[in-house]
């Protein structure tokens, strides 16, 4: 199919809310979106993952689809018309929204809750208000924290179990598979094997999982401390774009630093060296930019004089 | 996939001994099936699945041999098939069948299915006999059986599995199997009516006597196009709910390039159905030679039989039958000297409704979770190992047989204009014979019913579709059974599912249990199912304790609806909510008076 100008199959036309755009074959229906100017939540999607399309709050009408179609992952094709702001569209992604917000804590993942806000989703809906006679349980995801090393902890009771940190630790990114999606339904849970520790698994503390987590579910161990302590403060944070010094590949690393320490290093989803993804040292190896700066101890001048023991077998 | 991690805990001798046995079952295969190719769903993903494959069979070899899937065993699998541990662990905690604790005894499992028809027939004081009775029980879904309420499914610990109902030979399969219509001359009669020897269903000599083999004859003398043309002008249609045409299904596999292939879809989990259980159980060879004309006719290599994995006997009798078949030529390198090869390798499921999803059933197939893949692209282009692939149940398969008899113009001479030829019917509840029915499309629900002995007291609704269908109330006995007369009505016929209840059943401890239902079997993947199957039982739940729904609940549960009807990614979601609101609609959730 061509559309109706003559352009060349190379790019497709699609009409979004009745505006026409044209985006180059290949991309989808997101792509086209954000080129008609049209805001989509996403949850699930990254620039840097490949779609999984399995939150379902990106879904638009698609002109001819018995069902609503997922934006993020669905390629657009020459002549689609597609609506993005229905009463169909609107209550799927405010149903979507809402169980979410009725399921897990959201506190932190506050892309989420503005996009809550924006379509209405009201999750106290399933809570007691609707039937205050009947006591039933309204399950929600609980999990306890787990902190097992000093990198990063895992919280899952905000766990959307949005895939990403399984894709950024298996084919998307690193390749190494240490986490999947086990057991099923409304039970299932990112899990290393037999849910053993951390540092007994495949992990290698790349922290590619952290960095794609939507929820806060996974999150750097600086950051949990210093929420704990109520000090995370992102609006004093200040973000710092340096290459990394471990070797000469050349990724960019962006420095959160918050009082002068460096809270935080991510790395820009668009670079294209890393895509966003690092590996354990540019990840977590600033610890020596905090160290005190080297100042001779008065004992080593006279140590100097001499070779020192380390050196005398050499 | 080079530097996978794995744990220091080694398998026991069994356990290796159980995994390799499992996995040289199939080793003359090995690298029929190579393939890389970008993963249909998270495009752009290469994954290496040479041996992953093999995955689901060499877990149900360590929960056979060690009641559970341990660290060790676990271990050794992925060192195999080279699949890391943590995806293992993800796969053996989808399923029904396998523990991933180690249990506290050494016994095989007696699964007792706690669904409607089998609750109604005492399935809990079975379960409660049963465990004072010193057995391990596990109360489950649906098995299959329920024309036999209540239903049971014994899981060997380092034995095989077996059904109890089946003991006592082919015979006893018959009480579930109930004549043809009179003006319904066809599946049943021919296939395994009653007139014929059952003594030993997988003879091929037997088989060859009544007739059997002639559809690969024809499909071989027609040609592929010829093939197609026939199950076309025959109007065949998918029995499995959704309802597709066959011939365009077939025609878009046999258009595409490189390896194909076709899969007998054998996963019936839908509560209410047993029909391919049975179809397989009676004649397996005729699901053999349909399998055998679908991949030859498209140009497939692989055939490929996905079975529940509680369904012992037909997959016994599936094997022995493929053996015969190879023995007889139709399958092998030059499969029925068509010239072609094809052959057929057999895979049982592990206790997950979903899988019965055709891309479900690819993923559980190919060693991963059985989770649904987005649709499109389409398993005519995108299927199995992300080739071109032809998914069919039994019955639709033996529809294709029938037509290639006696021609599509005899063919469209039963059942309706919209929807041509006969349905076969699965009974069950309060009906005077439970059991396997075939009927020209378009027979009344009350004939149905009469057929089966009539109803067993007062009519209080009846569960067309199974879980996934809709309830009608006692007026609808003069629906006509067929595709466009149930649309119509806002029904469906689902995969032949007819679920009785009289006036005596506490129907909405029915809908509540159907609603669990749907929360047990959702796989997760997507949030709509996810959540949505969870609020909506907690609220039916609610109702029932009430005693009736208030506007506000009404409402909310037509929210959920909306959104999993909309919004989830496959038919699962899209069909959670209809028995429910269905119900509802007919007032079986207000408490009952008495």
């Amino acid at each position: 199919m061509s559309s109706g100008n003559g352009s060349t199959t190379s790019q497709v036309t699609v009409s979004i809310d009745g505006h026409e755009v044209t985006v180059p074959l290949g991309q989808t229906i997101l792509a086209a979106c954000t080129a008609a100017g049209v805001d989509t939540p996403t949850i699930c999607w990254a620039p840097n993952l490949t779609p999984v399309n399995v939150c379902r709050v990106c879904v638009v009408e698609l002109e001819g689809s018995r069902t609503l179609v997922p934006a993020c992952s669905r390629p657009a094709e020459d002549g689609m018309q597609i609506s993005t702001d229905s009463e169909r569209v609107r209550h799927s992604r405010r149903m979507v929204l809402e169980f979410l917000d009725s399921a897990n804590d959201l506190s932190q993942a506050t892309e989420i809750t503005a996009w809550s806000q924006h379509y209405g989703a009201d999750a106290g809906r399933y809570g007691s208000a609707v039937n205050d006679a009947a006591e039933v349980e309204i399950s929600q995801v609980d999990d306890p924290v787990r902190i097992q090393d000093d990198l990063y902890i895992r919280a899952y009771d905000r766990c959307v179990l949005c895939y990403k940190c399984v894709e950024a630790c298996g084919d998307d990114a690193q390749h190494t598979f240490a986490i999947a999606v086990a057991g099923r339904g409304f039970d299932a849970r990112i899990r290393t094997e037999y849910d053993v520790e951390l540092p007994e698994s495949a992990c290698v503390y790349c922290g590619n999982c952290v960095a794609v987590c939507p929820t806060g579910a996974l999150q750097f161990r600086t950051e949990f401390d210093l929420r704990a302590v109520g000090e995370w403060r992102p609006d004093d944070q200040t973000v710092t774009r340096t290459v990394c010094s471990y070797c000469g590949v050349g990724c960019n690393l962006e420095l959160h630093t918050q009082d002068d320490q460096i809270v935080k290093v991510t790395s820009p989803a668009d670079h294209s060296v890393t895509s966003g993804h690092l590996c354990i040292k540019g990840r977590f190896g600033w610890q020596y930019v905090h160290a005190p700066a080297f100042e001779p101890p008065a004992a080593d001048t006279s140590a100097s004089e001499g070779p020192s023991p380390d050196n005398t077998g050499s | 996939m080079a530097d996978l991690h794995f744990s220091d805990a080694e398998p026991t001798a069994s356990e290796r001994r159980a995994v390799l046995a499992a996995l040289s079952v199939t080793s003359e295969r090995d690298g029929a099936v190579v393939f890389e190719h970008p993963r249909v769903v998270r495009a752009g993903m290469q994954r290496r699945r040479q041996l992953r494959h093999q995955l689901l069979p060499a877990l149900h070899a360590l929960q056979r041999e060690a009641g559970w899937i341990s660290p060790g065993g676990l271990n050794f699998v992925g060192r195999t098939l080279g699949v890391p541990p943590a995806e293992a662990y993800g796969v053996a905690t989808f399923y029904e069948m396998f523990r991933t604790e180690a249990p506290a005894h050494e016994l095989s499992v007696r699964h007792v299915c706690v669904d409607p028809i089998c609750a109604l027939a005492g399935a809990a004081p079975l379960a409660e006999h049963l465990r004072s009775q010193g057995h391990a029980v596990h109360e489950g879904p649906c098995l299959g059986q329920c024309e036999r309420a209540p239903a049971t499914f014994i899981q060997g610990r380092r034995e095989p599995d077996r059904v109890p109902a089946d003991g006592s030979g082919p015979d006893s399969l018959l009480v579930s199997l109930t004549a043809t219509t009179p003006e319904a001359p066809s599946l049943l009669r021919h296939m395994i009516g009653r007139d014929r020897d059952h003594s030993d269903p997988v003879s091929i000599q037997v088989y060859r006597e009544r007739g059997g083999g002639a559809a690969l004859d024809a499909a071989l003398r027609l040609g592929t196009d010829e093939v197609i043309a026939q199950v076309t002008a025959a109007g065949l249609s998918g029995r499995g709910g959704a309802a597709f045409p066959t011939g365009i299904k077939w025609r878009a596999v046999a258009d595409g390039d490189g390896p194909k292939h076709v899969v007998a879809n054998i996963d019936e989990s839908e509560p209410g159905t047993f029909k391919d259980r049975l179809l397989c159980e009676l004649d397996p060879l005729a699901i053999i030679e349909s399998i055998a004309v679908a991949g030859l006719t498209v140009g497939a290599e692989h055939g490929w039989i996905y079975i529940r994995g509680e369904y012992p006997l037909a997959t016994q009798r599936l094997r022995h039958a493929i053996a015969q078949a190879r023995s007889a030529g139709w399958l092998g390198d030059d499969a029925a000297g068509s010239g072609q090869p094809f052959d057929i390798e057999l895979r049982r499921g592990a206790g997950a409704y979903i899988c019965g999803e055709e891309t479900a059933l690819f993923n559980s197939l190919e060693g991963f979770r059985g989770e649904p893949r987005n649709k499109p692209p389409f398993p005519t282009t995108h299927g199995l190992f992300g080739r071109p692939t032809v998914v069919n149940n039994p019955e639709t398969l033996l529809n294709v047989n029938e037509i290639l008899r006696i021609g599509p113009e005899a063919y469209r001479s039963v059942g309706t204009e919209g929807s041509p030829g006969t349905k076969l019917f699965c009974l069950s509840g309060h009906v005077g014979r439970p059991g396997l029915y075939e009927a020209p499309f378009g027979v009344s629900l009350g004939e149905l019913l009469e057929l089966a002995g009539g109803v067993q007291g007062t009519l209080a609704a009846v569960l067309l579709g199974g879980a996934a269908g809709s309830f009608v109330g006692p007026d609808a006995e003069a629906l006509p059974l067929s595709l466009e007369d149930t649309r119509a009505a806002g029904t469906t016929l689902g995969s032949g599912p007819v679920m009785v209840f009289n006036d005596t059943a506490d129907m909405s401890a029915v809908i509540e249990r159907l609603a669990k239902f749907f929360r047990d079997e959702s796989c997760g993947q997507c949030v709509p199912c996810r959540v949505g199957t969870v609020r909506q039982h907690e609220l039916v739940t609610q109702i029932r304790r009430a005693g009736s729904p208030t506007e506000p609940q009404r409402e909310l549960l037509g929210d959920i609806a909306d959104a999993m009807g909309d919004a989830s990614i496959c038919g699962l979601g899209h069909t959670a909510a209809s028995a429910v609101l269905s119900g509802m609609r007919l007032g079986l959730l207000e408490a009952q008076e008495s």
